[in-house]
């Protein structure tokens, strides 16, 4: 077999960070479009966030939408076509904060798309403040003493949330912080597209990622943090597979 | 064969549900607000009869941005709400018209401002002409006068936002919406030469991929480009689609200027001043944006002054002032909260500035030296 880039994404260079973890989930995301054979049925949305220029690199239709909106556009989307596949790429202000209601709502109507979620504990694209995501403790331009000593509460765990709707069909929990977590992830991110083209409802991977410039860290050192820190408060694993019920 | 339209008697949000269906809309998302909660229940109902969508959507939010995905892959779709909720709706109403999608949006107006109340009002008009949202667009904004109106105006919102591939707005209120009248179903036609949709994102298959967008970061100077591109469209939409209803207006020495349900019950007051002998007209504006301002430059050449008549504390007067350039007095009659005029109200309001000599009421201008 032949490593190559795959047809899903355009030979370009991304706008990224070094150690940025996006780069890495969009080509998982982009190697099961292509395994699956669907890049000519897919749409996706973009968020807003660092990712807002995915449509300069995913080589399949693209929406862009408002902050915290794309399951409601996903929504939209897919209803009026219900044979392409339709999902969204969201970071977790946008699908944990200010889209928490569209969040849990197409979630619980059983929506037959496909999220991909990616939770890297701050705002990257805005430079850093406190995400819903983010560790207690940990600091950020707007908890600069660390989360939690201002009321900000603890962080939103959002497949442990979702996993109480019925509605729900898949939920898992990955990592992209080491070669094995990467692999992992590829697969959860193939049974949730799977799962879609076999019309048996909602999914969503939670991605946890790298943003050592928000961080402010090193590469390596964002990667430990996920390893040793992040991991502690998202316990990877399955936490919701209709079919495994 | 040939059957004469079939004639129902439905309240004026049934109606304009109706209108819709017959007009090819397939994708419905609504939330429940009194007094527009008629739409989302009749389109819950008939969607799945004709093989459409409907969706009640978490909120007003969701439910415009399901139609910016629905619209995006090329359904004909609609949302309907009342003032507070056509409040929220504004974030997806900038970025439908931000990406020239297609889509009709009612608002069934209540009082405001605030949770306000749920008796009829006017009180959206600038919400629904003057933006509403943020950044520089423009919406179509229709305001039908009685339910056959409204029955055609909604089939029309359709083309229209297609032609022009622009947001139209179906400015209803609550009695339109909870009056019942008898209208002719009739089929639907379209009424302008539709363009092909060469913007559906529906998978890329034979064909390069497609972006639906509203962010122009690159080149730096794209959005100047984006948004001069906007203008003239709306300049061409301003150019070609301005409707207007006047009646009795050639002789009048006082016309009023009302439009939607007041504009209905002005025609009353037309016809008790004219039994008196009293030359009165009316200038009704069925287009609110673009507005018909040019019929409006005329009339203040040939007739002596205006009365705007609205359920609100005084907004489509401004466009009435601005339209007749204040070279005739324009004096005013309307309140917000849940006031309804009847043509008796009116009337007497005449009455008592017919004879009024126009130049009591001068017009205020700044004198700059």
């Amino acid at each position: 077999m032949e490593f190559g880039r795959p047809d899903t994404l355009y030979d370009v260079r991304t706008h990224y960070c070094p150690g940025c973890g996006h780069g890495i989930i969009h080509r998982l995301v982009a190697e099961v479009i292509d395994e699956l054979g669907v890049r000519e049925k897919a749409i996706g949305t973009a968020p807003v966030g660092c990712a807002v220029l995915l449509y300069d690199y995913f080589n399949c239709d693209i929406i862009e939408c408002a902050h915290g909106r794309p399951p409601a556009v996903a929504t939209g989307i897919k209803r009026t076509l219900p044979d392409r596949i339709v999902f969204t790429y969201q970071g977790d202000g946008d699908l944990a904060a200010i889209g928490t209601n569209e969040t849990i709502h197409a979630a619980n109507r059983g929506e037959n798309i496909t999220i991909i979620f990616i939770n890297n504990a701050i705002y990257g694209m805005t430079g850093g403040q406190m995400a819903p995501t983010t560790l207690l403790g940990q600091r950020s331009t707007t908890t600069q003493d660390g989360r939690g000593n201002n009321q900000e509460g603890p962080p939103l765990k959002v497949c442990e949330l979702l996993s109480n709707l019925d509605g729900v069909t898949y939920l898992e929990r990955v990592a992209v912080s080491t070669p094995k977590d990467v692999m992992k992830a590829k697969k959860a991110i193939r049974k949730a597209f799977e799962n879609q083209i076999a019309g048996r409802g909602f999914s969503l991977v939670e991605v946890l990622s790298m943003c050592p410039t928000a961080w402010r860290q090193t590469p390596t050192q964002a990667v430990d943090f996920v390893n040793d820190r992040m991991k502690n408060v998202f316990p990877l694993g399955v936490f919701k597979d209709k079919d495994e019920q | 064969m040939s059957s004469k339209p079939k004639k129902v008697l439905l309240k004026g949000n049934e109606i304009m549900a109706e209108a819709a269906i017959q007009a090819g809309c397939r994708f419905f998302a609504g939330y429940p607000i009194t007094p527009q909660n008629e739409v989302p229940e009749y389109m819950s109902k008939r969607m799945p009869q004709v093989g459409g969508t409907f969706v009640q959507a978490e909120s007003e939010l969701a439910a415009i941005n399901m139609l910016f995905g629905a619209s995006a892959a090329g359904a004909r779709c609609m949302t309907s709400s009342s003032s507070p909720g056509i409040s929220l709706k504004q974030e997806g109403i900038s970025y439908i018209a931000a990406g020239e999608l297609p889509c009709v949006i009612a608002n069934v107006q209540r009082g405001g401002p605030g949770l306000g109340n749920i008796r009829a009002s006017q009180a959206d008009y600038f919400q629904a002409v003057k933006g509403g949202g943020h950044g520089d667009y423009r919406l179509i904004v229709l305001a039908p006068s009685t339910l056959p109106e409204l029955y055609e105006l909604t089939m029309n919102a359709f083309d229209y936002a297609d032609f022009y591939r622009n947001p139209a707005m179906i400015l209803s209120d609550g009695i339109l919406g909870q009056m019942a009248e008898p209208v002719e179903l009739a089929p639907y036609e379209p009424i302008l030469k539709l363009p092909e949709k060469d913007y559906v994102l529906d998978g890329c298959a034979g064909r390069e991929p497609r972006v639906m967008k509203t962010l122009h970061l690159f080149p730096a100077m794209s959005l100047m480009d984006h948004n001069i591109h906007l203008r003239e469209k709306y300049a061409r939409i301003s150019s070609e689609l301005k409707l207007v209803e006047r009646i009795k207006t050639d002789d009048a020495e006082l016309v009023i200027a009302a439009y939607g349900i007041t504009a209905r019950v002005a025609r009353g007051a037309v016809e008790l001043a004219r039994q008196k002998g009293m030359k009165v007209g009316l200038i009704r504006p069925i287009t609110l944006w673009p507005f018909p301002d040019e019929v409006f430059k005329e009339l203040a050449e040939s007739t002596d002054k205006f009365l705007v008549v609205e359920m609100s504390n005084g907004q489509f007067i401004e466009d009435v002032k601005l339209a007749t350039e204040c070279k005739k007095p324009v004096e005013f009659l309307g309140t917000g909260g849940g006031w309804y005029p009847t043509a008796e109200n009116i009337f007497e309001k005449v009455q008592a500035i017919y004879d009024r000599p126009s130049d009591t009421r001068t017009v205020e201008r700044l004198e700059v030296v």
